[in-house]
Parts: C-alpha cells; structure tokens; sequence
C-alpha cells in the first residue's frame, strides 16, 4: 500500500487492522497525522535579536517541533509543539519566552 | 590500550537534520525518553533496525495506526527484547552472507523494566552468545508507563506507588541495581553510561558502540517528569544535575578498562539535584536523614571504586 493511501485511509477513517498486511506491518511513519500541538496550553516565542544560533533548543527539543533553517536560525512548529518549555528552559541567552496561549 | 577516543560529532552543528523518530508522538511533554531516543536515531549509520521492548517509549509511538518510526521497527514483549534482536541478527547474518556486505544495524531499546528486571535473563543470552547488537536501556528509574512502580532501578529513597513515603517507610529501602556492572561482567566489548544533558557524549557512544562487532550496552539516564514528580520544562537540568552531583556517573568500559568520561572536580551537593523533585522531598526533613546519607554514602562508594578501576587500569 503506498505511502499517500495509507495517509488518505485514515483521514477517511478507513483505516483498520484488516487493511494491513500480515504481522500488522505500517510502512509510513503515520504519527506526522497526529497534531500533538493541541495540547498545548503555553507557547514558547522566539525572540531573533537575542537568538545566538547555538541550537540548544533544536537539540534538546523532545517532540523535534524546533526547525533548524539553512542558517541554523531556529522557528518553532506549532503543530507539535507541546509547550513543555525545555528550550526557553535550556536557552543560554533566554531568547526564548513560554507565553500563555 | 589507546587513549585516543575517535568523535563522530564534535559539536552541535555536527548533529544531522534528518529525524528518524517522527513527532506526533504521544509521550509527555518534557519527556526525558523522547530526547533520548531522538538524539539515539540521529546518532545512526542507516539502514537500522528498531526492536523495542514494552514500555513508555513502546506504547506512545506506536499507537494505532500512528507510527513514529522512519526505521524498520519491531514491538516485542517486555523481557524479549534481546532474543528477538539476537535472531535478527543472526538471520541478517545469512542474508549479509549472500548479499557480500554488512547490510543493517540492529539496535534494541527497553526501558529499566525491560533491562533491570523483567528483560534481564533474555538480555543475559545476547550479552552471552556476544551478538553484533546495540542494547539501549532508557532509565527513567521506575515502571512510569503502568503508573510509577518501583523497579530494580528505582534508587534508595525515592517514592512510587509501591514504595510510597510515609510513616512506616522514608521511600525504596534497597539500593538500585548496578547494570554496568552486571553487563560488563558477561565479559563484553563496550558498555557505557550516558545522559541526556550531554547529547554529543551520548550520540558518539552510540555510534561508536555500532562500529563495535559485538555486543554493546548503553545505560542512558532519562528523567520522568510524571514520576520523578516536577514541572515538565526542568527535565534537562535535572539530568545535568544527576551528572554534576555524582548521582549518575558517565563513564565507559571498553574490554573491561573503566574510563570516567565526565571528570567532576567539584560535586554539587546531592541537596540541589533533589529538592527539586517531588519523589524526594521527605528525604530533606530531618527524620529521614538516616536514608539520605545512606545515598550520599552509596555515590561516595561508587566513585571511589570507579576513579580507582581508572587509576589502576585493572580489567574487570
């Protein structure tokens, strides 16, 4: 089953057990479907005139929502963003401030 | 031996893009796993198989039908997780024989109940038969996932639903199993600890244990905010803390030589990493004193020993 079906599947929510191949095998990471951003009840900001580029925030991030751009600035995903605030947390310059949603 | 220790990744910028541990997974916010396993599945020379065993990271990642695994990934039980990769090995074995080339890595990840105690006979077989495998134990110090039970990991004093702290008991009263010791002593290439707070010491162990033919461990310290009891945002801290105040020392043992990876001139004090978390708190009130220094006294021991295997380079 390819990659878009099994994604159109359980948008439809057709997807179940029996449409899977034997030992209940699932060829694409599917959790990118789940949006864990609405979760959240605190959103971390970024504050660019303070950011030194150092990425602790990317490293330490646990649900990888802290993108790393070509220039290694960094922008927060919101769509799986927790809100935990381990980067404002790990942030050696606190650029980065957890703000009530 | 050569004291020349080779570095895969030299600094953060070295650390890859790619995620082979997708987000929309469902383990908590501030989960200490969650860094673990991310920095784990950066640290990999594809193509690699996952086998994991039950637990936090088991069941928050593979709910139905959400997968957060870019990797061939396996869900095994709880005390198999090591005889389930060892037979993937060994069938790779035959495979790689007729391809003409070492094809996969085979890493096998469980949480402290899956290595310390329920997975502890089967991981004993692999260590034995000395398999080309990477065993990752993630200890988050209890079974977190069934709701905070003490484990073989829990430490001394600490509070969970089956030791909680009260008037009868202050917390666990045994002491917390020593892994390395148990897995080094199967006479294995390299076993090392690490910590989550240092993610480019954790990820050139990783690598390096997947360059070794043989059977490897790493023992990663991974706090809990749930269990461990404090706001989600200090997970890092608490693991530097653990580090900085002898709590959890970082060392490797390569053919048996102790080799202290992290060098503390001056220990914080035990105080400072405990008071922030709620399964410690009655260790400060006075009357529990009796159960803190038999902490203190259990670190004290542990570094001793550990700096004098160093100094001496005898083999264990």
């Amino acid at each position: 089953m390819s990659e878009k079906l099994i994604v159109e599947k359980i948008v439809k929510g057709e997807f179940t057990w029996r449409s899977l191949p034997p030992a209940a095998m699932i060829s694409v990471p599917t959790s990118m479907m789940y949006k864990t951003g609405s979760w959240r009840i605190s959103k971390p900001v970024i504050d660019r005139d303070k950011c030194t580029k150092c990425l602790l925030c990317w490293v330490f991030c646990p649900d990888m929502s802290i993108k790393r751009l070509p220039d290694n600035s960094v922008e927060v995903d919101y769509e799986y963003c927790k809100g935990c605030g381990i980067c404002a947390e790990e942030c050696p310059v606190k650029a980065i401030t957890i703000v009530e949603e | 031996m050569s004291q020349q220790v080779e570095k895969f990744f030299n600094g953060v910028r070295d650390i890859p893009l790619e995620d082979y541990f997708t987000p929309g997974h469902r383990l908590c916010a501030g989960c200490g796993p969650a860094i673990a396993m991310k920095l784990i599945m950066k640290a990999i020379k594809m193509p690699t198989i996952v086998v994991n065993a039950t637990g936090c990271v088991e069941v928050s990642t593979s709910m139905f039908p959400y997968v957060s695994w870019r990797v061939p990934w396996v869900h095994v039980a709880f005390e198999n997780a090591a005889a389930v990769a060892s037979g993937i090995v060994e069938a790779l074995k035959i495979l790689n024989r007729k391809r003409g080339k070492q094809m996969h890595d085979v890493i096998a990840i469980a949480g402290d109940g899956g290595t310390f105690d329920i997975g502890l006979q089967a991981l004993s077989g692999a260590l034995e038969r000395n398999h080309k495998m990477l065993f990752i134990c993630y200890d988050n110090e209890a079974y977190m996932n069934t709701g905070v039970q003490r484990s073989g990991a829990t430490p001394t004093g600490a509070a969970t639903t089956t030791s909680p702290a009260g008037k009868i008991i202050p917390g666990k009263q045994e002491r917390k199993k020593d892994l390395i010791g148990i897995v080094v002593a199967h006479k294995i290439p390299y076993a090392a600890t690490a910590s989550i707070s240092h993610p480019i010491d954790l990820m050139n162990k990783v690598r390096k244990a997947l360059n070794i033919d043989g059977a490897t461990l790493i023992h990663v310290l991974t706090p809990c905010t749930l269990g461990w009891r404090y706001p989600p945002s200090q997970t890092v801290k608490i693991a530097r803390l653990a580090v900085e105040t002898g709590y959890f020392p970082i060392y490797e043992v390569e053919d048996g030589r102790v080799k202290i990876n992290i060098r503390l001139s001056k220990f914080k004090p035990i105080e400072e990493f405990i008071k922030i978390q709620g399964r410690f708190k009655h260790l400060l009130q006075p009357e529990n004193e009796r159960i803190l220094d038999y902490l203190k006294k259990q670190i004290e021991e542990n570094w001793s020993r550990l700096l004098k295997l160093e100094e001496t380079g005898i083999r264990i």
